[in-house]
């Protein structure tokens, strides 16, 4: 079906090709690929809904800017850095995608965030978690909205440290998104006084967490941290349950998750978890009326991503038409000089080194008792602000920050 | 404490009882693509997704009718094994002449089918199934703890095995299916049915998927991508074991349980790798497998 839809969006494209250009927006079109995982572990948390919510950015925004058309093209990306890469370079080289959005996994963001930078292009990864994306990763071609893994070990972990979870094992996808967090981790656990005895890691994905789990309680830890995410996280959780991993006095840690995996998870099993998040749909006023928007056309509440995604596509379209061009260069410097304010952050700002530094939540998931509703499922506990959520610049190993 | 290279020999014990555990799960996987390829020379790229089938149905009956896990341990199966009957009536009869390659693509299709639409209706992020009280809670065995479940998986699983690898060897039942896929004419002639034994075969092989399908709906994430990854592995350790051996399947997929339980305690990052690294190896030195008649 994707395939007969992408034959169909690319030979309507390559008609609309051969009308006029404008001087500023390249062939009078300003063109968004979604690229995301569609099918596979990361599908709920980001997926088809993730493309919704950029149809509904690009609805609300008017459907045009400065006149020129606004066309979405999406794909799977399989979680395959491969696969993607392809992808990528044929809407950069053939079909004049001017913005790259939606990804998910890091691996994946990593390698398209090289093919924009070759292309000079822009691209706003909202899925991914790896903090080394504006680290060592960064470009002057992307910029890295939701969260990364900064915040969630600066959130999660520290707390868990100040209540006295001193011993750490940590659990590691062993990818580049969970190596990112193990190291971020492990800084702030051993910043806090405590210290990581053991860090296991684990192949992605992996269905049978039982022997792991297993090392976990003999390694005499008093925090068993989960560095991983989707399906890895909630079989995680479910067999830490059933093994009665906190009975015997350990603390369990999920340091990435999603309101789709708590939902999968349900308030029975999850209760009490603390987590991070960059975004919660029942937060605020405008966060619900959106939200509400939302759930309208997908029966879903929204994740992070889902809010991020439609944030972002908001602001680049805001950026769009403020310089009247749609230039990878141009447009992230408009967008660097407005600050966010919506339904998604407030006083959010766009670093050089491509990071969208907002305030983060330190949250809990509720008691069967306290939610009254399938989809309410957090108490925000903590407002992490900005400037002490992400990594300071001064930490920065970005090029675009050391060069100065 | 005694130590094995390093590690505990408490927890050693622990991860091969767990090894054992999950070698059960390969056990009656594999043994389901052993009967069905030895018996009918079909490689079911399908049993993955009819295994997630089981698992899906045994949750789908419980939040739509309450149906209880016990009710669904024999009717997920019959559901999803009359499923598989039509598959093999319909598609695989069609094809049955031609060469193997063609059942693997038309099963490999038919679980992307499957897959895909339910991917479509019930998401990725997994399906809540709880755990029936009578298992709650477990063992403390000194070197570790046995949730009853598990306990239970092992027991009934080896025991579905060794039932099947009974009637297949040492019935008359079991005369007539390995005597109808030897000559079909010859069985014909003597009045058997040999169309239907074929289409009861590949159904019985399907049922033992959603089988352990359902085993496996409380203690892990259910999803319609659940069986996609599971099938590689199952597939490698059907070739270990030899084509289509059905007691070569059942101790191959003990032996990989173990071998891979032991590699996540030394080297967990090879953990995903090292049953397709024996794979290799044996296929190098006996290319028909552990268990296999040499050709």
């Amino acid at each position: 079906m994707t395939i007969m839809k992408k034959l169909l969006t690319s030979a309507i494209a390559s008609t609309l090709l051969v009308g006029g250009a404008q001087a500023a927006i390249s062939d009078n079109t300003v063109k968004i690929g979604y690229l995301a995982d569609m099918s596979g572990t990361y599908r709920d948390l980001a997926g088809p809904n993730g493309e919704v919510a950029l149809k509904m950015a690009i609805e609300d925004f008017g459907g045009t800017v400065n006149g020129a058309k606004i066309e979405v093209l999406s794909s799977d990306d399989r979680n395959s850095p491969d696969v993607a890469s392809s992808t990528v370079r044929r809407w950069l080289e053939n079909d004049q995608v001017d913005l790259v959005a939606g990804l998910v996994a890091s691996s994946v963001s990593i390698a398209v965030t090289n093919i924009l930078k070759e292309n000079d292009r822009l691209g706003i990864i909202s899925g991914s978690a790896a903090s080394s994306i504006t680290n060592e990763h960064c470009s002057p071609n992307h910029i890295h909205y939701v969260y990364d893994t900064y915040p969630l070990a600066n959130g999660t972990a520290s707390a868990v440290v100040k209540e006295g979870g001193d011993e750490w094992f940590i659990l590691t996808a062993d990818y580049a998104f969970g190596h990112a967090l193990e190291a971020d981790v492990t800084r702030v656990v051993e910043e806090n006084g405590g210290k990581v005895l053991q860090a296991v890691r684990h192949p992605f994905p992996t269905s049978d967490f039982s022997s792991f789990i297993l090392q976990a309680q003999s390694s005499g830890a008093n925090v068993v941290a989960l560095a991983n995410a989707g399906a890895d996280t909630t079989n995680a959780i479910t067999t830490a349950g059933e093994f009665g991993l906190t009975q015997s006095g350990q603390t369990l840690a999920a340091l990435l998750l999603f309101l789709t995996d708590v939902h999968a998870l349900g308030v029975e099993s999850a209760q009490g978890i603390q987590l991070t998040t960059g975004w919660y749909w029942d937060m605020n006023e405008e966060a619900r009326a959106w939200s509400d928007r939302f759930y309208e056309k997908t029966n879903v509440r929204p994740t992070m991503v889902h809010a991020g995604v439609y944030s972002s596509t908001m602001q680049y379209l805001n950026a769009v038409k403020a310089t009247g061009s749609d230039d990878a260069q141009t447009v992230r410097k408009q967008m660097m000089d407005t600050p966010i304010n919506d339904m998604f952050a407030k006083n959010g700002i766009i670093r050089e080194d491509g990071r969208m530094v907002h305030d983060m939540y330190l949250a809990q998931v509720k008691t069967p008792e306290e939610s009254t509703g399938e989809w309410d499922l957090y108490n925000i506990v903590r407002t992490i602000p900005a400037d002490e959520a992400y990594r300071p610049l001064s930490e920065s190993k970005c090029s675009l920050v050391t060069k100065k | 404490m005694t130590m094995i290279l390093g590690v505990p020999v408490a927890v050693l014990f622990g991860q091969l009882l767990l090894g054992v555990i999950n070698g059960a799960f390969y056990a009656l996987l594999s043994l389901g693509l052993a009967v069905i390829f030895g018996l009918l020379k079909i490689i079911n790229f399908a049993h993955g997704a009819l295994y997630m089938l089981g698992a899906l149905v045994t949750v789908v009956m419980f939040d739509a009718f309450g149906v209880n896990y016990w009710v669904s341990l024999f009717v997920a199966p019959l559901l999803v094994g009359c499923f598989g009957v039509l598959i093999e009536y319909f598609l695989l009869r069609r094809i049955a002449h031609e060469d193997h390659i063609y059942s693997l693509l038309l099963t490999f299709g038919v679980a992307l089918l499957i897959q895909g639409i339910l991917t479509n209706i019930y998401g990725v992020s997994g399906l809540r199934y709880s755990m029936p009280d009578v298992f709650s809670g477990g063992v403390n065995l000194g070197f570790m703890f046995l949730p009853y479940y598990r306990a239970w998986v092992i027991v009934v699983a080896l025991l579905v095995c060794f039932g099947t690898w009974f009637m297949i060897e040492k019935t008359k039942l079991g005369s007539y299916l390995r005597a109808g896929t030897e000559d079909s004419q010859l069985m014909q002639g003597f009045g058997i049915n040999v169309p239907l034994l074929v289409s009861l075969t590949y159904g019985f092989g399907v049922m033992l998927a959603a089988f352990a399908g359902v085993l496996a709906a409380p203690i892990y994430s259910v999803s319609p991508v659940m069986g996609g990854n599971l099938l590689i592995v199952v597939f490698a350790v059907v070739v270990i074991g030899g084509m289509g051996s059905i007691a070569g399947a059942v101790i191959t997929g003990l032996l990989m349980g173990v071998i891979e339980g032991l590699t996540k305690v030394f080297y967990p990052e090879g953990s995903a790798a090292v049953i397709f690294l024996v794979m290799v190896v044996v296929l190098l030195i006996r290319p028909s497998g552990l268990f296999g008649k040499e050709a």
